[in-house]
């Protein structure tokens, strides 16, 4: 299983590097949408960078229920915690 | 009753520079913008290893970083040539006025660049990793409706895609739909960015274009008997028109009046031009007829020019035609020597060409010009500008499947 601090580091750099951020603005409470600036695209574009850098698959129905930083972190935590016991 | 139609701003993008008035520097002191592809590696096996790029575009000026992955290079370059453009005009949209301001900008091909990217994104990763914004960053009517967001144009938005005529066509619909009172103002060009090694080997594969992979500058050579080909170019031209009437109201520096529009088709061929010429000599009488005007009033005609053997002799041959005696006497040139061909944007960049023809009363060169090809025997202006008063100016544009534009440009005269 990955350190949660690791996840919530990567997550943050790659969201600042999609919205064009200093990631010390970004905080686990940001919605993408209405805090951040993000369009729908940009947060599909978002989700992609996060599968490809974890390593995961994000359904569409999951993408729905990501709406701040730290729902991604924490989706993420649960999804490596689950895939490393299984 | 018809409205007048003029030209307040112009906005380019060329190889030759990032300003307008840089580009137009750099044409009137005849430099080359061609020279070896950069951007993307090209092995021995491409026959053409050269073109125009714009070279040291820097787009953050004008477009935020987190959206420059949803506008692939043909955007950014129209949306730097239009806020050039703007601001030579001075003018911003106007919420009250908002539904009379037109966005007509168009591309021959749109995002190949992106399109190749993403094709390999595809094959190598799987169709989960295209980035969702890639059609949108893609589509070839993007560049009017990225523009229409930014700049608060609510009126018509659209975008022609007629290959070489596209940009000549986007101005002419323009000024066609401020003259019939549709529109008050309009926002109108063309723009490419299509210099990928998929289009190069494409249009290689056809012998369209140039191989003089050893002298880059010299490949560019409208109407000189050793033309080969033309240049694969980049970059975006724009202009602002308005109804005289706007244009007075709010205190514009005219730069001219658009009085002609010609368009129409080959019904030929999908790449060459009639053999006698007969759509390009139809297209330059339909423009004289539409501003009503003798072809002894036109002064000098920016060419099609591309420096492919068939089209700079058709073209005169044309030329010929329709000015009988004149056509001796009027200047023409070919900025392609210089600026390689833009192909959707090539008629916006030479529209902008007449209309600072008119305003500086400086004709760039047709440049590379040294060996006479006896069935080219115009003026082109070889080599060197000419600083000659120009009333009237019309460019041509002739583009892939026989379709044809003409436009002419005249100083504003009360």
């Amino acid at each position: 299983m990955q350190d949660p601090r690791e996840i919530e580091q990567k997550v943050v750099q790659i969201i600042a590097g999609q919205l064009d951020k200093d990631p010390t603005q970004i905080r686990m409470e940001s919605r993408f949408i209405e805090d951040l600036g993000a369009d729908s695209l940009d947060v599909m574009q978002i989700v992609m960078d996060l599968e490809e850098a974890f390593g995961i698959q994000i359904s569409e129905e999951d993408t729905e229920k990501i709406r701040t930083v730290g729902d991604a972190v924490q989706f993420i935590a649960q999804y490596t915690s689950r895939s490393a016991s299984a | 009753m018809t409205r007048r139609v003029v030209v307040t701003g112009v906005g380019m993008v060329t190889p030759l520079h990032t300003t307008t008035e840089g580009s137009w520097e750099a044409l009137v002191a005849g430099q080359s913008g061609v020279g070896y592809v950069t951007r993307y590696e090209l092995g021995e096996d491409f026959p053409v290893r050269i073109a125009a790029e714009v070279k040291g575009f820097d787009p953050l000026p004008y477009i935020d970083k987190k959206d420059l992955r949803k506008m692939d290079l043909f955007i950014q370059y129209a949306v730097a040539a239009t806020e050039q453009a703007l601001e030579m005009a001075r003018y911003r949209v106007r919420p009250e006025e908002a539904d009379r301001v037109a966005v007509i900008i168009g591309s021959g091909i749109g995002g190949f660049p992106m399109i190749e990217e993403m094709h390999k994104t595809l094959l190598e990763k799987g169709p989960r990793r295209v980035w969702p914004a890639f059609i949108p960053a893609v589509i070839v009517n993007m560049a009017a409706g990225v523009l229409s967001i930014r700049t608060g144009a609510k009126g018509p938005n659209v975008a022609p895609c007629t290959a070489c005529s596209t940009g000549a066509h986007a101005i002419g619909d323009a000024f066609k739909l401020i003259q019939r009172g549709v529109a008050d103002v309009a926002i109108a060009g063309g723009t490419e960015a299509a210099i990928t090694p998929l289009a190069i080997a494409g249009f290689a594969a056809m012998h369209a274009l140039s191989t003089r992979n050893d002298a880059p500058e010299k490949a560019s050579r409208p109407f000189d008997a050793q033309r080969d080909g033309f240049v694969m170019g980049e970059g975006a031209g724009i202009l602002i028109l308005e109804s005289l009437e706007h244009a007075l109201d709010r205190g514009a520096d005219i730069l001219c009046e658009i009085v002609g529009y010609g368009l129409n088709s080959d019904a030929y061929h999908i790449t060459a031009p009639c053999a006698d010429g007969d759509g390009a000599v139809r297209v330059m009488r339909m423009a004289l007829q539409d501003a009503q005007m003798a072809p002894e009033e036109v002064d000098y005609i920016n060419a099609h020019g591309t420096s492919t053997p068939l089209n700079d002799r058709i073209e005169t041959l044309a030329i010929k035609a329709v000015f009988a005696d004149h056509a001796r006497k009027l200047a023409v040139s070919s900025t392609k020597s210089m600026m390689g061909h833009l192909l959707g944007a090539a008629g916006g960049v030479e529209a902008a060409v007449c209309v600072l023809t008119i305003r500086h009363g400086v004709i760039p060169p047709t440049i590379n010009y040294e060996y006479p090809d006896p069935e080219c025997d115009l003026d082109y202006v070889p080599n060197q500008a000419r600083r000659q008063d120009v009333r009237v100016a019309m460019t041509n544009s002739f583009g892939f499947g026989g379709t044809n534009a003409c436009l002419i440009f005249k100083r504003f005269e009360d």
